[in-house]
């Protein structure tokens, strides 16, 4: 057992690493698997927020990280097109740039989890994961049927937005970007999670009668909490996209909201970092089984078996203890 | 009546055929305790959580601290000064005693708000839940996980989290439930000090903490009090004995 600092710096490290030997190697392929690694993280530390800390279990993040993913198509397929999204009443163009998508993608998923939270967080239980599935799905079919941005086929953007000072067609500074943005929300992260408002998140998922009758107004909270997840989601579905350079609705489906969950669950659930092993592992065993097998989920099948029935903190839980938390 | 703290005033709730609180009028005074007893079944949890707020009565009203809070949440209520404790414990079992005071605190400050500030290491929050933990003498089990408390324990603590509210009343809900003879008599003593700082409404099953504590005891029978008045004339009350102690006194 290490302490789970340290643990989450190793993992941290590891990430940072691999693709740096990857350029050394010349391998971009490499690279481009733990881009894509730091990018699921991303989506994961997100509903992780939700789920870890808040016990909402959503079964719908995909809308979000769905969102994200248009933001990035709709607006970067109008600047490659110079065709503006609106004339009237006022003009709004595309953009190919990276910050701009990013504050889109945000406030766009913001938005909708506010819409969905609003109504689903209502429900509890089994009632929210249906409720957040169904949403999901909404915009899966939405999507699928929207001819304007691709229907079914999805989107394809030509070229990699851009990023001032940054070549983003360069593997290894995209990498750097995807890298930097998920650890500056790790550390909002771990800073709410120790704030008041994690505090009371937490309590509340602990035992919601607690925090009622000491005054939180548990409902606005959690809502919060589900806004804040869903724009981090919105935030990765934007770098994904970018990373394909490719939009589809299969980004909305309820596999993906499968999958991120599946990050949390391996990773280890409401742990800072978990997402983040989840997702590097999850990537690393569709490399290394899916060129075994077309059916490889059949194996990450039998380790998440394992992993819920035996290490029930998921990796990061299964090698370091809880940090119990001090004042002072 | 208005110097009350807390008048629960002519509540009814039904549940299909069954009459859970029956015109039930009651208050509490500053000062003082007042004990809800009652058999099994008698609706004495129904009519707590429509004085706390989970639940809506039929008809009614309850009024607290001089305002009408029959449409309150039960988190307004906690905030205007509402202290509650549970008959199960309810406390985050993973969180350190600390961190549940902490809790409570939170709660009170209506800092839950606050995004970027470490809650255990704000001085203002620490102190009211330092405060109440040395209130109950548990500063020393500060960082030990809830959990591992014993049940006693874990009563005490219940108790510390309704303190960092600074309560104007307390609603317990048979706070001695699974103590043993010397916790149970500790905390007697405890409540006895308390209720100088706010009236405490109590629900209690340990008949003989009842008749030490008690200034004023209702008794509620199938959703309706019987009597109210104080630890002698509930004794002698021939109603009460027929429906509530008559089977001990007969035995």
């Amino acid at each position: 057992m290490i302490r789970e600092r340290y643990l989450n710096l190793l993992i941290g490290a590891l990430l940072l690493i691999v693709p740096l030997v990857a350029l050394q190697l010349d391998e971009p392929f490499i690279i481009t698997l733990a881009t894509k690694a730091a990018i699921l993280a991303l989506a994961g530390v997100g509903l992780n927020l939700a789920l870890g800390q808040g016990g909402l279990v959503s079964f719908g993040h995909a809308a979000y990280f769905g969102i994200g993913g248009y933001a990035m198509g709709i607006l970067a397929s109008h600047a490659q097109d110079y065709a503006p999204l609106m004339e009237a009443p006022f003009l709004i163009e595309g953009t190919n740039l990276m910050p701009v998508i990013w504050l889109v993608a945000i406030v766009a998923s913001a938005l909708a989890a506010l819409l969905i939270g609003a109504l689903s967080l209502r429900t509890s239980g089994v009632y929210f994961i249906m409720v957040t599935l169904a949403f999901g799905q909404m915009f899966y079919y939405f999507t699928v049927s929207w001819p304007a941005y691709g229907g079914e086929d999805g989107l394809s953007i030509y070229v990699r937005n851009q990023f001032p000072g940054v070549n983003t067609l360069d593997p290894i500074q995209f990498f750097g970007i995807c890298f930097v943005v998920l650890m500056a929300v790790l550390f909002l992260v771990n800073r709410l999670n120790k704030s008041p408002f994690g505090l009371a998140l937490n309590g509340a998922h602990q035992n919601e009668e607690r925090a009622l009758t000491v005054g939180i107004n548990v409902y606005r909270l959690r809502l919060v909490a589900f806004v804040i997840s869903g724009a981090i989601t919105g935030l990765a579905g934007a770098l994904f996209a970018d990373l394909n350079r490719f939009v589809s609705p299969t980004m909305f489906s309820w596999h993906t909201s499968g999958e991120i969950m599946v990050f949390i669950i391996l990773g280890g659930v409401a742990r800072l970092f978990g997402p983040v092993a989840g997702a590097a592992v999850y990537i690393l065993l569709e490399h290394m089984l899916g060129g075994i097998s077309e059916y490889w989920q059949i194996y990450l099948g039998l380790i998440l078996l394992f992993v819920v029935l035996f290490a029930k903190g998921g990796i990061v839980g299964g090698l370091a203890r809880r940090e119990v938390r001090h004042d002072g | 009546m208005t110097d009350s703290i807390l008048r629960v005033d002519n509540i009814c709730k039904s549940f299909g055929a069954l009459k859970a609180s029956d015109s039930i009028t009651l208050d509490l005074k500053p000062g003082e305790i007042h004990a809800l007893i009652g058999p099994n079944g008698a609706g004495k949890s129904t009519l707590i959580k429509q004085i706390a707020g989970g639940l809506k009565p039929d008809s009614g009203k309850v009024f607290f601290d001089g305002r009408d809070v029959s449409q309150h949440s039960t988190a307004r209520r906690a905030r205007a000064g509402l202290g509650r404790t549970f008959q199960i414990s309810a406390l985050a079992m993973d969180f350190t005693v600390l961190e549940n005071v902490v809790l409570g605190a939170v709660g009170q400050s209506g800092s839950w708000f606050r995004f970027f500030r470490d809650a255990m290491k704000d001085t203002r929050l620490l102190e009211r839940a330092y405060k109440a933990l040395d209130r109950v003498e548990l500063r020393d089990l500060a960082h030990v996980r809830t959990s591992e408390l014993s049940h006693g324990r874990r009563r005490q603590l219940e108790v510390a989290v309704a303190l960092t509210l600074s309560p104007k009343a307390f609603l317990m809900d048979e706070p001695m439930a699974g103590m043993g003879a010397e916790g149970s008599q500790a905390l007697t003593g405890f409540l006895e000090a308390l209720k100088t700082e706010a009236p405490i409404l109590l629900v209690e099953h340990d008949m003989d903490a009842v008749f030490a504590l008690a200034d004023r005891i209702s008794v509620l029978v199938y959703g309706k009090i019987i009597a109210t008045g104080s630890v002698d004339e509930i004794r002698t009350n021939p109603e009460v004995k027929l429906a509530y102690l008559g089977e001990e006194d007969a035995a």
